[in-house]
Order: structure tokens, then C-alpha cells, then sequence
């Protein structure tokens, strides 16, 4: 596979190392319950079709990547940082 | 002439000039440059070239090409054996040597054709039925013997001596076969300005038109070829592939490729590689592979001397040589007509040409008629027979009437299967084209398209526009101006109707549909009434299609006869999908140079040329080599020597290279919130000029990693990983700030490479690491007192950073240096200690300090211990977040029971502990339900001159001074030991101070 | 008919004539007492042992495709029970059993072959860590022996044992490993499942599961719905699909994992073994294939096929362990998707939904648990309790944290 690292261009995934989905939260803070945190660390929804999911370009950029990806046809639709921009960092 | 008696006098693409020797089972033999092993042995009226795998029924030659099923050998010998070589695609070369396989005690009487009269009970699936009492008898008996009669060739039998290389590509159009389609395809491309890779299989390119007397535009088909190859090499970003065969198509354009460097010649030459692996990276690529012929199932139809009708006219026409001299045609075909046509020409009698169909085209009437054929129309041919070689054909008519004709070559025609391959490797099921009779490209992957024969378009014609119109198109796509296309061309006239027979039935004999694996219409028949109808259960029970050729020849005749035995269509039966490779690829091509020494990266910590000065052993640890001990002259066994180094530390002082921690460099005003949030224990009130140890969960809440965390500057921190987890622990900390806390403002970096750093322990440390520091630093006990942390200089400017931790727990430094300074300060140190008897230690002596201090290391971080498992639950902080937090409080995760760190001595002194070994009670049975724990690790203590052991056990910290049973199974070991706090040495940690 | 070499020779004299379909072609009937989804080897056996065990024959697999097309057929065909955690260990072990058992038992060969499952150590870690596996499956009565690099190079004298990059040391031996003709386990067990009342139901896609006050009640399917008492889903692969139809999520990701064979050659090694520096492990098969594989590709996947670094990793092992097999050359590739769980074990156990049963999470480990499996499963589903032996595999141990982590490597799928 090649993925389009917006600030490398296209690289083999071999410079990539994959953790998974990107949808889960993480539920910060002293307050979050045991129940939210299972959820997010065990369960998945597991689609198969489009995923958003998260990589690590550890032999580039070393930036953390959302790339949405079909896991039925491997087709890459988008990779985009996981940290947003400036711009984007509203919160 | 006389040696290749079957060479034709003139004409084909051979060099005569070059004759090449070579040997067949050790007969000798000449054939000429240009031949491949299959035209050279026929050249020489070889025949019987291999045996099959279950019968050890006598093989001939079927193809010319990269399909054969049956002319298998071993090609050269020793350590460059290579089994199961297709003699059709082997080029010749001078010296070569081949043996035939598969047969004791020779080729012409194999004992193992025995199987042929047994025949009737191997049938597909037998094993399935059979064999099953007594059932201690499989593995001693009927297995051996089958594994002894399975496989063809044999393995070599020792290392491989050339050597594989890796190479990349990229390109925006990537032409895959180089036959008129391809050639085409890449001519348009070219001229477009695309930068162009073909690629083909073959030493020489043209495809189809080496084996075929052509003409395209009214001249020579070889007119057009030599015009083409010379534009397509005049243009600067065309590349030209031969001898690679692109046999995996991949994600993305990815296209797996092994080039076959130098396996025309016999070694290759020295610093060359035998084959290349690429992958090449296209925009768009285009399947221009052209089409395989196939054979018909008739009784006999493997006889040597029975050939694909093209085979033959590729034998004649581009090799020069008469595969036979008196031959059949069976046709289904009008394209069987055009062979018989090249023979007659090339001297050959055909003596009938045999077409299932009633209707034949006036013009081969004629044509048969004028080379004095006789045609059997309406008729097949319903078994070959000769045994080694063929030497008789049955030819019945549509009445059932049969009569018999003697031959030496039967050449069949049943027409071409797309070489559509590579268009399913991306599992796309092939669709089936009714009015081609065949299965042509289903789905395509992403940026492939496919030109020509490849595409069921079989014309020379059609081969040439749709390459032409399909290179310019790719070049589209790539952003090359659209140039117009090419004019069409004229070719000659070809027949290409089609009326394929599948089976001839009730023939004399057996009939095969697939002549590798031995499958023959009889075992599809048995497939279908055991219910293994659906084609993959087809290809599995019979095993049809799984030989080497992968069913190129066989797959489409197997469900023709399953769809006809179910009494459905070929579409409805469905297909199977090839995977990949194309055709098999050696494995150690694909593994490039990854072997020996080289398999992966060794790291070299920059103090390495002085360890080795020293003499050290080294060690891997992870991708890094280690000093694991120093060894002195007259030291014999390795502990004497680690008890010497131990002993130095704990009484003088020691060095050590610690340069293979993980080093990472946190700065930002939110470096210590991240320290927090990461870290079980807390970082804010940390001084400047302070180090601290820290641990670190997953999310899960087990232990994931710790480490010495200094903070250089209010914003500014050092942190340190364990050396196997050091490239794991910056990624996890990038995923912390960029994925889940994106606003706090830090920057990191590792540093791990960028320093050099030793450990200077013992009580004379201090005194050692005077002598190399620059002297305004003060390192005075009060002055830089244990975890102290400080950017220090030594010899005279250098910048240096100086920590006072102690993995020994003895007084002890850590001194960090620019990597390039790391071998000088090594050898400073040794020179500063040398008055204070300093020693040289390595990680073996680190370990037994560590054990006898009761610290934790890889062995107790296995991922599956929690912080209070190891001791550590307290310094989890309950006042702040961070990660495992939740999770580490999971009921499981904090039952009182849980196996927890603890110490270990044998009873009996002088017995030795081993990790491993798990923990039993006294008096009970070893059995799982009574195991408590096990040992982590041991080490010998020359301090305390016993063995010494940390553990897991159930309740470890209630249990000091108990005894258990430290049991040892597999290396039958069964001793008591006594539990024993997990700290040996010190344990009020006096020496830290001092 | 029973098949024996008497039989066979029987039909040999009749021209193999009388052969009769291995198993019925079965459609579906309205309604089951037990339906299992998923004709695969778990599924099959499932089936099986309700009936002869159990005495439950109103059963149906149902397949989508043909039986044993997912991961049974698809797999390195290694059986062992060289577990180290005692939620594992006595399962696979029961599992090991059963196939010493099976071929008689079924009355169909499966070449359950015993030569051996050795696993390389490269480092004195890696010996302790071996050393403790060892030790525990001892105590749970499963033969393990630890061997230093002499014994090794005896058994296996051609691989590269000093001059490599992680030099060998020993390995841990489970002689009772081995290897299995895997299509013929789904066969053995859908003929024995089928003789005994079971219908197997292929081309049948489960669509949807109907599910009423909390409780399941049937399925829809392509060939129309299908009443159950009881549902069992056994489809892993696609565990999270059929689960999803249940309104579950499942601490499960679907990874592809290659596998990989080679021409046929002559007797070249007798024994499963696997590298402990690199990702690759090899057997040779009964028709002389070397048959070989390595890790997952290590992203979510449904596209039952990889790509080439995880490939080139395999040959590369392949080579730095025996550099003796660069000229023989790899026939076919192909990829299997594997439920990996979130602590790489698996999942025996009824769901929150009534009536609805969960064999999932089997990740590359489940051809050697087939039958075990299918035997818990079918005691599960007949009593309504755990089997002895399968106890662990609870679908809340995430949650109580009595995770099945062999590798310690944490919620992490692609890395078990």
C-alpha cells in the first residue's frame, strides 16, 4: 500500500506503523468511568467498508495520520494529521 | 547437423554460430544460443523429459512457454539445484546441466509407473478413505510413504551461494508483456513523454510474433518488431524489462516484479545478483500478458509427442525445429489449421488434421488438400497411444467409427485462455465471454487495464490497435498530452472461430485434465458424485490446479467437465482465482539481501570500537549489539568473569555503556503536564536539576515501560527508556500529544542516537569522574547529591550531561556525551580510573547488580504485570489522570493474590535457581492448579556466593521466609527455595548516598 | 457408507461407482432446534458434537459460500497446545486429544500427523520465557521438552545456526504437534455432522437476525428465514459483521494474515518449527509443498489478501533461518482474515442476547482449536455452561480485567 502523508507525499506503508481506529475518544479526567474507558479500549466497531483509522509515520514525518481507508478494497480516500492545524485547534 | 537431428536446416531466432553444449541426465547434447532447454532437447529428438507425480506416467514437452505442466526438471546441480525448472522457459547456455525428476531408478524405467496399475485405487481423495487403522501406524508408515512418493525435485542441499537483490521503481505507465500489444502499448506511451517500464517474461520481446510467420502492413511481422524495439530504445524514459516477470499485483499500483539477472548463464558474474526483486510503483499499468492455449482431455493425452498446436508453431518457427516428423492436427479451432500449414512448410508430413467441427472454411479445405492432409472433419481423436513416445493416434468420426494412424506429433488446438492472471489478485472472479469461449477480466484492480489477447481480443490486428489505443489512454491519465493515435494496421489474414470439445470420452487409457497433479476426467466424475461440486471444492478434492503450472492448462477443462456433469453452464459452475505469483518466484529473490549478517540493521552503540578494544563479548539486544562481559586472559568460563566485574563495581568502580537507553527530549511550557499524564507517579514538584524514576502503563493498565526522567530546565526534561522499548515509547508519546491532547504545548524529540552515555558505578566512582569533568563543576556529595541531573562540560568545553542514578545501587553516575565524543570519553574514563583499578563491565554484570538490588528489567516487564505486581503500586498517584489509571483498578488487575515480585534463595546454597521455573508448594503435586508464580530471573552473587532469584509468586510480600518448591520440568530441575526479600544488597540503599 | 480400505477396494473393483455424496446438499427447513452460522471447521465440528455428544440433531449449518471457505482452508495446517496461560492451556490440550482421536472418531483421514512443533529461542530471555511455557504446559500435562542448540541441530542440521544475525540457541519442542490436512477436517466433520441428522446448508448468507423481547428467534437468509431455538454464531472472520446485526460491538479487529507454499519437493523437513528472530514459521506438506507463513500485515482488513512488506519479512526470515531453500521457489500466496481479539484468545460464550452464542476471536490460532471448539461450543449451547476447559474464554474479561494475554502486549490487536 502507498499512503498519501500530507507532508511527505505518497510512502510505502512500510514507513507506517498502524494502531487502529480513530473514532474512539478518550475519556479524560479524574471523572471518567470504567464503563467509558472499556469502551474505548476494547470495543470496536470494526466495519468493513470505510474506516477511518490512525497511522504513524515513523519513518517520515513522525506525525499520527486519520487515513480513511476502504478495508474491503484497501482504497485510501484521504489521510489527513491527527493533530489538527492551528487553525483547525478550535478547542 | 548431426548431432540435432532434428534441427531444420534454416530460419528461426537461433544463433548458429553459438553452439552450446549441455547435458541431459547425463547425456550430452548441443543446441544453440537462443534456444530454451525444451527447443534444444527437441532439437536433439528428446522427448521423454520427466515423470508424473502420481503415476510416474512418461512426460514429453506440452508448451513453449511459462504454462508447461509436464517438462519439469533439476536445473544445474550442488548448491545451485533447482527443482521443478520449466525446460520451456529455461534459456540454453553453455555447460548447462539438467536431470529429469521424479523417477528411480531412471527416466526410461521408473519402478514407481507401478502406481499406473495401481491407478485404480488412487483415485482423487483416497487418502480421505483410508489409512485410518491402526492410528499409530500414519505417522510410521502409510505417511512416510506417501511424502516419499510426493514432490518432484529435489531441494538443494546447501546454502544457497548467489546472491538477490531489492530494487524500486517508479513510472507512470507500466506495460506488462512485451508481444505486439504490449509493444504497442508502450510505443504510445512513450511517444507521449510517460516515463514507461515494459516488462516481459521472455529474453527476447515480441511475444506471439516469434512463434508466428506474420505480416503486418504487407511486410515481414519481424520488420515491424525491429523498428519498434529500436524507437522504444531511442526514447530516453522508456525502460525496457526483459527476462522480469511481473507476477503479483498489489495495492496502490504496487506491481511485484523478479528480473532474472543472470540465470542465462552458468554463475553469475561476481558482484551480480542471480535475480532482482522490484516492486515497481505505476500511475497505470497495462496487462498485455497475451492468451495460453489449451489442451483437450482425451485418452492418452499426455503421450511425450502430444503438444499445444501454437507450441508447435513456435517450435518451428522461432527455435527451427521439427518437434515431429509425422503429425497430427486435432483442432477445435480454426488456429490448429495455421500449425498444420508451418509444419507442412517446415518439411514435415501431416498426415491429418482432425476437426470436431462439419463445417470447415473452403480455404483450409483447400490449404489441406494442397499439403496433402487428410481432414477428418466432424471427427476427434479419441486416444493417443506409444507410452515413452507417441506413436499412433485413434481418430473416431461422428458415427463412432475409429481408425488409427501412426505419428510421431499430435498437435492440439482447443483455443486460448485470456492471460488474465494478474487482473485477479485482487480477488476479481474472471467473467466468461460466450462468444470468445473463454473467461476474460472480471473486475479490474485500480489503474490496471488490459490490451490484446490478454483482453479475449486474439487478431494480430486487434492486438495492435488496442495496445496503441491503450498506451496513449494510460498516458492520458497520467497528465501526457493526448497524441493521435496511431494509424491502424494492415495485418494479414488469421482464422480465430472456435468451437471448443472438452472431452473426448471412452477413449482407451486415462485421460488427463490436469498433467501435473495426475487429475483426470474420471477423478472430476468421482468429485461430482461425492458432492464436491462448487470449483473450490473441485480444485481441493482433486487437487486440480494446485501444481506448479497452478492449472494454467487444466482449470478450464476441469469445470467445462464439472459444468457438464451438473448439467450447468461454465459461467454457473463459476471459476476459481488465481493467486499470486504468476509463476512461482524463488524465495530467496524475494528475500533480497536479508540474510547471514544482514537479515536485519545491527545498531553499534558509539562506544563500540572501545568496548571492543577491551575485548568484549558482545551480545543482540534488539537491533543493538551489546558488551555482555569482558573476558581476561585466563578467565575460561563466562561467570568467573562476570563475579570479576561484579566484584570491581561493587568494591572499586566500574564502567559500563549505557548509550542504548532510549533518550527523548521533552521540551514545551506543558512538558512536565505531559510527564504527568503519561507517568503513574507525579512531575510537577520535581526541582530543576532532579531526576526521578518513572513508570508508565498502557491503557489497559499493565506495565508498559520505565525509566529515569531528569528535569534539565523548567520547561525542559530528559526522558529515558528502557533500550528495547525506546522507539515504542516515542511513538506512544507522539500519539499522546498529537492524537489525544493536541493543544499541550510541548515539542519531542528522541535523542537516543545523539548520546553517548556510560555508567560510572562504585564507590570510587566519584574520584574517577573527577578526573575527566571540567574542574568548576562541583560533584561533592552535597553539591550533587543521588538523583541530582546537570548540563556539566569535561575535557575542557565539551558539553555533557551528568546524572547521579543507580542501576547497581552502588554510588553511581551516568555521564552523557555527544555521540561523537562517546569513544573518548570511554577511553578518558578508563584512563582517569586506572590509578583506582577501574573495570570494564557489560550487561550480564549490569543484571546480576540489578537482581541483587531487586530492580525490575525486561524479564518482569513482560506485559503482563501490573505496578503493584512489581512492588509498585504505591507510586501510582490517585491525585491526577494518566493513562492505565482506570483500568489498572479492573477487579482482576487488584486481587490481593495476584502474583507479585519477590526474592528467591535455594535452600541448599550450592544449588543453582533458573528462570522459569515455576513455583509449587511443598508437599503438593506440580500440577497447573498448585503453580503460584514463577521465576523471572536469576543471577549468580559473587557478594553473597549464592544463587539469587526474582519471582512472581501468589501473596509474595506476606510470604518472607517461607519455603517453596522451585520446579523445573523441562530441564528437571525440583529444589527448594526459601522467599526472601526481592533487594539482596543494601537494602537500607546506604551505598547510593555516600 | 463407512469408508475403510476395504470399501475402497470395493469401489476400485467397481469402477468407484457407488460413491455416494460425502455429505447431503441441504436445504434449509423452516425451523431448528439449534442453528449454527458458519460452515467452517468450528462450525462444522459445533454441529457434530451437539448431535453425538449431546444427542441435539435438529441442527442446520448454515454456510454463505461452501463449507470450508473461510479460514479452514486457508490456514498452515499446525495443530499444537504449547500454551502458556492456564485460560488456554488445558483447551488446546483437550483440543490435542480430540485429533489424536479424530480420525476414528469420524471415520475420515484427516492426516492428523504428530511430527513435532519446535519453537526457535534466540536469546537467554527468550530461553526463560520458553523455559517458563514449557514448565507450565508440563504442569497441565502436555509434553514440552527444552532443547539446547545440539539437540536442535540433530533434528534439524540445515538451518543457519551460528552465523546468522540472532545466532540459534535451542528450542522448545512439543512433540505431540503437528500437522493436519485442514480441507479435510470441514469435510470429515460436515460427513459425520450430515450422517448423523445434521443438514448443511451452503449458498445461505445470513442477512439478519431476528431478535424479540431480548431474545433470538431466527434468521433472515438469501434462501428466506430460518426459525431457531437456540443461534450460534461461529464466523469468525466476520464476527463483527454478525454481531453488529445483533446490535453488539465486540473487542475484536479483522487482520489479514498471508500464508504461502512452495513447489513440491522431495522430503526436505520432518518438523514444524518456528524462528523466534523473525516472523516465520515452516512445515512441509504430505505432497511436499513447504508451507509457510509469518505475522499478520497489521491493518484492519476484509480483503482476504496482503501486501508485499509483509512478504518480503516472511522470505527474509525464510532465508536468514535456512538459507539452504533460496532456489525453491513460491507457488502461491493468499490471505485469510483473522477475528483478532483484543488479548489474542478467544471467545466461547452466550451473549447478552438469549438463545445467541459467540465463538469468536480466534485470531491465527483457530485451526488447531477446531475441534476442542466445537466441542465446548456444543456443550455450551446444549447445557447453557462453560465446558470445563473453556471457562476463560468469557466475553466479559475485558471488562473484569481476567485478560488471556499470552504475549503481553496489551489491547493492541495487530500485535498478538
Amino acid at each position: 500500500m502507498r499512503i498519501p502523508c500530507p507532508h511527505c507525499g505518497a510512502r510505502d506503508a512500510q514507513e507506517f506503523t498502524y494502531l487502529g481506529d480513530a473514532n474512539p475518544k478518550r475519556p479524560d479526567g479524574m471523572e471518567a468511568t470504567e464503563a467509558a474507558m472499556f469502551d474505548y479500549v476494547y470495543q470496536r466497531d470494526n466495519p468493513a467498508g470505510r474506516f477511518r483509522e490512525l497511522w504513524y509515520h515513523g519513518a517520515g514525518c513522525h506525525a499520527w495520520l486519520v487515513v480513511t481507508r476502504d478495508t474491503k478494497t484497501h482504497a485510501i480516500e484521504a489521510a489527513e494529521p491527527a493533530k489538527p492545524t492551528k487553525a483547525g485547534a478550535a478547542a | 547437423m548431426s548431432s540435432q537431428p532434428f534441427r531444420l536446416s534454416a530460419g528461426g531466432l537461433i544463433d548458429r554460430t553459438q553452439a552450446q553444449s549441455f547435458r541431459f541426465d547425463g547425456k550430452r547434447y548441443e543446441g544453440y544460443a537462443g534456444d530454451t532447454l525444451a527447443s534444444a532437447l527437441l532439437a536433439n529428438g528428446v522427448r521423454l523429459v520427466g515423470r508424473s507425480f502420481k503415476y510416474h506416467r512418461p512426460r514429453g514437452i506440452l508448451s513453449a512457454g511459462a504454462e508447461e505442466p509436464n517438462a519439469l526438471v533439476e536445473l544445474r546441480a550442488g548448491a545451485r539445484r533447482e527443482p521443478n525448472t520449466r525446460a520451456t522457459v529455461a534459456e540454453l547456455y553453455h555447460g548447462l546441466e539438467a536431470r529429469s525428476q521424479n523417477r528411480w531408478p531412471s527416466l526410461a524405467f521408473d519402478l514407481l509407473s507401478v502406481n499406473s496399475l495401481f491407478g485404480a485405487g488412487l483415485v482423487a481423495g483416497f487418502y480421505y478413505k483410508t489409512f485410518m487403522w491402526p492410528a499409530a501406524f500414519w505417522e510410521k508408515l502409510y505417511e512416510p510413504l506417501i511424502r516419499r512418493a510426493a514432490g518432484l525435485g529435489r531441494a538443494a542441499p546447501h546454502e544457497d551461494p548467489d546472491h538477490y537483490e531489492k530494487a524500486f521503481a517508479f513510472c507512470d505507465v507500466l506495460v506488462i508483456g512485451g508481444g505486439p500489444a504490449g509493444l504497442a502499448a508502450a510505443l504510445a506511451a512513450g511517444r507521449s513523454g510517460a516515463r514507461v517500464i515494459l516488462c516481459d517474461e521472455d529474453f527476447r520481446l515480441g511475444g506471439a510474433l516469434l512463434a508466428e510467420k506474420r505480416e503486418i502492413d504487407g511486410r515481414p511481422a519481424a520488420e515491424w518488431l525491429a523498428a519498434t524495439l529500436a524507437e522504444l530504445a531511442s526514447l530516453p524514459d522508456v525502460t525496457i524489462m526483459p527476462r522480469s516477470t511481473v507476477y503479483g499485483v498489489y495495492d496502490h499500483g504496487i506491481y511485484g516484479v523478479v528480473e532474472r539477472v543472470n540465470d542465462h548463464l552458468p554463475v553469475p558474474p561476481v558482484h551480480q545478483p542471480r535475480q532482482r526483486a522490484w516492486r515497481i510503483n505505476a500511475k497505470r499499468a497495462i496487462l498485455a500478458a497475451g492468451a495460453i492455449e489449451r489442451p483437450i482431455v482425451f485418452a492418452g493425452n499426455d503421450t511425450p509427442g502430444v503438444m499445444l498446436a501454437g507450441a508447435v508453431r513456435a517450435y518451428v518457427n522461432r527455435y527451427a525445429v521439427l518437434p515431429g516428423r509425422e503429425a497430427v492436427v486435432f483442432t477445435s479451432s480454426d488456429d490448429g489449421w495455421a500449425t498444420m500449414r508451418d509444419l507442412a512448410a517446415a518439411g514435415a508430413k501431416v498426415a491429418a488434421i482432425v476437426d470436431p467441427r462439419v463445417e470447415i472454411d473452403a480455404g483450409l479445405m483447400a490449404l489441406a488438400s494442397r499439403i496433402g492432409a487428410q481432414v477428418f472433419a466432424g471427427s476427434v481423436v479419441s486416444s493417443a497411444s506409444g507410452g515413452r513416445a507417441l506413436d499412433r493416434v485413434t481418430i473416431r468420426d461422428a458415427s463412432g467409427r475409429e481408425q488409427s494412424i501412426a505419428c510421431d506429433l499430435l498437435a492440439v488446438s482447443n483455443g486460448w485462455n485470456p492471460t488474465l492472471h494478474l487482473t485477479s489478485h485482487q480477488n476479481s472472479r474472471p467473467v466468461w465471454d460466450e462468444a470468445i469461449h473463454a473467461f476474460v477480466p472480471g473486475q479490474m484492480p485500480a489503474g490496471l487495464s488490459v490490451a490484446g489477447s490478454a483482453a479475449g481480443r486474439f487478431s494480430l490486428a486487434q492486438a495492435l490497435a488496442d495496445g496503441a489505443r491503450q498506451g496513449t489512454e494510460a498516458a492520458i491519465d497520467c497528465g501526457f498530452a493526448a497524441k493521435a493515435e496511431l494509424p491502424p494496421r494492415k495485418t494479414d489474414p488469421e482464422g480465430i472461430a472456435l468451437s471448443p470439445v472438452w472431452r473426448v470420452k471412452g477413449g482407451k487409457g486415462k485421460a488427463f485434465v490436469d498433467f501435473q497433479n495426475d487429475v483426470t476426467d474420471k477423478d472430476v466424475e468421482l468429485a461430482a458424485r461425492e458432492g464436491f461440486k462448487p470449483v473450490e471444492h473441485l480444485k481441493r478434492y482433486t487437487t486440480l490446479g494446485m501444481a506448479t503450472d497452478q492449472g494454467k492448462t487444466s482449470n478450464i477443462a476441469g469445470l467445462a467437465i464439472m459444468a457438464e456433469l451438473t448439467a450447468k453452464t461454465i459461467p454457473e459452475t463459476g471459476t476459481t482465482i488465481f493467486r499470486p505469483p504468476y509463476t512461482p518466484v524463488a524465495i530467496g529473490a524475494l528475500g533480497g539481501h536479508h540474510r547471514g549478517r544482514d537479515f536485519r540493521p545491527t545498531r553499534l552503540a558509539p562506544t563500540h570500537q572501545w568496548s571492543q578494544d577491551q575485548g568484549a563479548v558482545f551480545v543482540e539486544s534488539g537491533a543493538w549489539m551489546r558488551a555482555q562481559y569482558y573476558p581476561k586472559a585466563g578467565e575460561t568460563d563466562w561467570l568467573t568473569t562476570v563475579n570479576r566485574e561484579v566484584l570491581a563495581v561493587r568494591n572499586g568502580v566500574g564502567l559500563c555503556d549505557v548509550s542504548t537507553l532510549g533518550k527523548i527530549d521533552i521540551q514545551g511550557a506543558d512538558a512536565a503536564e505531559i510527564l504527568e499524564r503519561v507517568y503513574i507517579n507525579g512531575w510537577k514538584a520535581l526541582p530543576v536539576g532532579k531526576a526521578r524514576y518513572g513508570l508508565m502503563l498502557r491503557e489497559d493498565g499493565f506495565v508498559m515501560d520505565d525509566g529515569t526522567t531528569s528535569r534539565l530546565g523548567e520547561t525542559h526534561f530528559l526522558m529515558t527508556t528502557t533500550t528495547a522499548n525506546a522507539g515504542k515509547v516515542m511513538q506512544h508519546l507522539e500519539f499522546c500529544h498529537q492524537v489525544l491532547w493536541p493543544s499541550l504545548d510541548i515539542r519531542m524529540v528522541s535523542v537516543s542516537e545523539q548520546w553517548a552515555q556510560a555508567a560510572i558505578a562504585g564507590p570510587k566512582a566519584r574520584a574517577v569522574l573527577q578526573g575527566v569533568i571540567d574542574p568548576q563543576h562541583d560533584i561533592s556529595n552535597e553539591a550533587f547529591p543521588y538523583l541530582a541531573a546537570r548540563e556539566i562540560t569535561v575535557g575542557g568545553g565539551i558539553p555533557a550531561r551528568l546524572f547521579r542514578i543507580s542501576f547497581s545501587g552502588e554510588l553511581a553516575y551516568e555521564l552523557a556525551v555527544p555521540a561523537d565524543y562517546g569513544d573518548a570519553m570511554m577511553r578518558a574514563l578508563m584512563a582517569a580510573g586506572e590509578p583506582h583499578g577501574i573495570c570494564a563491565y557489560g550487561t550480564e554484570a549490569l543484571g546480576v547488580m540489578r537482581i541483587e538490588k531487586g530492580h525490575v528489567a525486561g524479564n518482569e516487564l513482560s506485559g503482563q504485570t501490573t505496578a503493584r505486581d512489581l512492588g509498585l503500586g504505591k507510586m501510582m498517584s490517585s491525585k491526577k489522570d494518566f493513562i492505565g489509571r482506570v483500568m489498572a483498578k479492573r477487579e482482576a488487575l487488584v486481587e490481593a493474590e495476584r502474583p507479585s515480585l519477590i526474592g528467591f534463595k535455594a535452600v541448599d546454597p550450592s544449588q543453582r535457581l533458573r528462570a522459569g521455573a515455576h513455583f509449587i508448594a511443598i508437599g503438593k503435586p506440580a500440577t497447573m492448579e498448585n503453580d503460584e508464580g514463577y521465576m523471572t530471573s536469576v543471577a549468580y552473587s559473587p557478594n553473597l556466593k549464592h544463587w539469587m532469584g526474582l519471582g512472581l509468586l501468589k501473596n509474595g510480600a506476606s510470604r518472607i521466609g517461607e519455603r517453596i518448591r522451585a520446579v523445573d520440568p523441562v530441564r528437571n530441575g525440583d529444589i527448594e527455595v526459601e522467599i526472601c526479600s526481592p533487594v539482596f544488597v543494601d537494602p537500607e540503599g546506604t551505598r547510593l548516598h555516600v | 457408507m463407512r469408508y475403510s480400505v476395504f470399501s475402497l477396494l470395493a469401489q476400485t473393483l467397481a469402477g468407484h461407482k457407488g460413491w455416494k455424496p460425502a455429505w447431503r446438499d441441504a436445504a434449509p427447513k423452516p425451523e431448528y432446534d439449534v442453528l449454527v452460522i458458519g460452515g467452517g471447521g468450528h462450525g462444522l465440528a459445533t454441529a457434530y458434537y451437539l448431535a453425538s455428544q449431546h444427542g441435539i440433531s435438529n441442527v442446520a449449518v448454515i454456510e454463505k459460500g461452501y463449507i470450508g471457505s473461510g479460514n479452514v482452508g486457508r490456514n498452515t495446517t499446525i495443530i499444537r497446545s504449547n500454551y502458556l496461560l492456564p485460560g488456554n492451556t488445558p483447551f488446546y490440550e483437550h483440543s490435542m486429544k480430540l485429533w489424536e482421536g479424530l480420525e476414528q472418531d469420524i471415520n475420515y483421514n484427516a492426516m492428523v500427523s504428530q511430527r513435532g512443533v519446535l519453537n526457535l529461542y534466540h536469546s537467554d530471555a527468550q530461553r526463560d520465557a520458553y523455559a517458563r511455557r514449557g514448565n507450565a504446559m508440563r504442569l497441565a500435562g502436555v509434553d514440552a521438552e527444552l532443547l539446547d542448540r545440539e539437540q536442535v541441530r540433530a533434528m534439524v542440521p540445515f538451518f543457519n545456526y551460528e552465523t546468522g544475525r540472532f545466532p540459534i540457541q535451542g528450542g522448545l519442542l512439543q512433540r505431540r504437534g503437528g500437522s493436519v490436512r485442514h480441507d479435510a477436517v470441514a469435510w470429515g466433520y460436515a460427513r459425520a455432522a450430515d450422517q448423523r441428522g445434521v443438514d448443511i446448508v451452503q449458498n445461505c448468507e445470513v442477512t439478519g437476525l431476528s431478535i424479540e423481547n431480548g431474545r433470538v428467534t431466527g434468521v433472515e437468509t438469501s434462501r428466506g428465514p430460518i426459525k431457531a431455538k437456540k443461534i450460534a454464531l461461529a464466523v469468525a472472520g466476520n464476527s463483527s459483521r454478525l454481531a453488529a446485526m445483533a446490535g453488539m460491538r465486540l473487542p475484536i479487529e479483522s487482520h489479514v494474515l498471508q500464508a504461502f507454499v512452495s513447489e513440491g519437493v522431495k522430503p526436505l523437513i520432518d518438523t514444524v518449527v518456528t524462528y523466534g528472530a523473525g516472523h516465520f514459521y515452516v512445515s512441509q506438506s504430505d505432497k511436499g509443498g513447504l508451507v509457510f507463513g509469518g505475522d499478520i500485515d497489521g491493518y484492519n482488513s476484509y480483503a482476504q489478501r496482503g501486501n508485499l512488506p509483509v512478504i518480503e519479512d516472511v522470505m527474509e526470515s525464510a532465508m536468514a533461518l535456512w538459507p539452504g531453500i533460496g532456489r525453491l521457489r513460491v507457488l502461491r500466496h493468499w490471505g485469510g482474515i483473522m477475528d483478532m481479539s483484543m488479548d489474542g484468545s478467544p471467545i466461547i460464550d452466550h451473549t447478552p442476547i438469549d438463545g445467541l452464542y459467540l465463538n469468536a476471536g480466534w485470531c491465527y490460532g483457530g485451526f488447531k482449536a477446531t475441534p476442542a471448539s466445537g466441542w465446548c461450543f456444543a456443550h455450551l449451547i446444549a447445557r447453557d455452561e462453560p465446558h470445563p476447559v473453556a471457562t476463560a474464554f468469557r466475553l466479559d474479561r475485558f471488562t473484569t480485567g481476567r485478560v488471556i494475554d499470552e504475549k503481553g502486549v496489551g489491547a493492541q490487536p495487530n500485535l498478538h
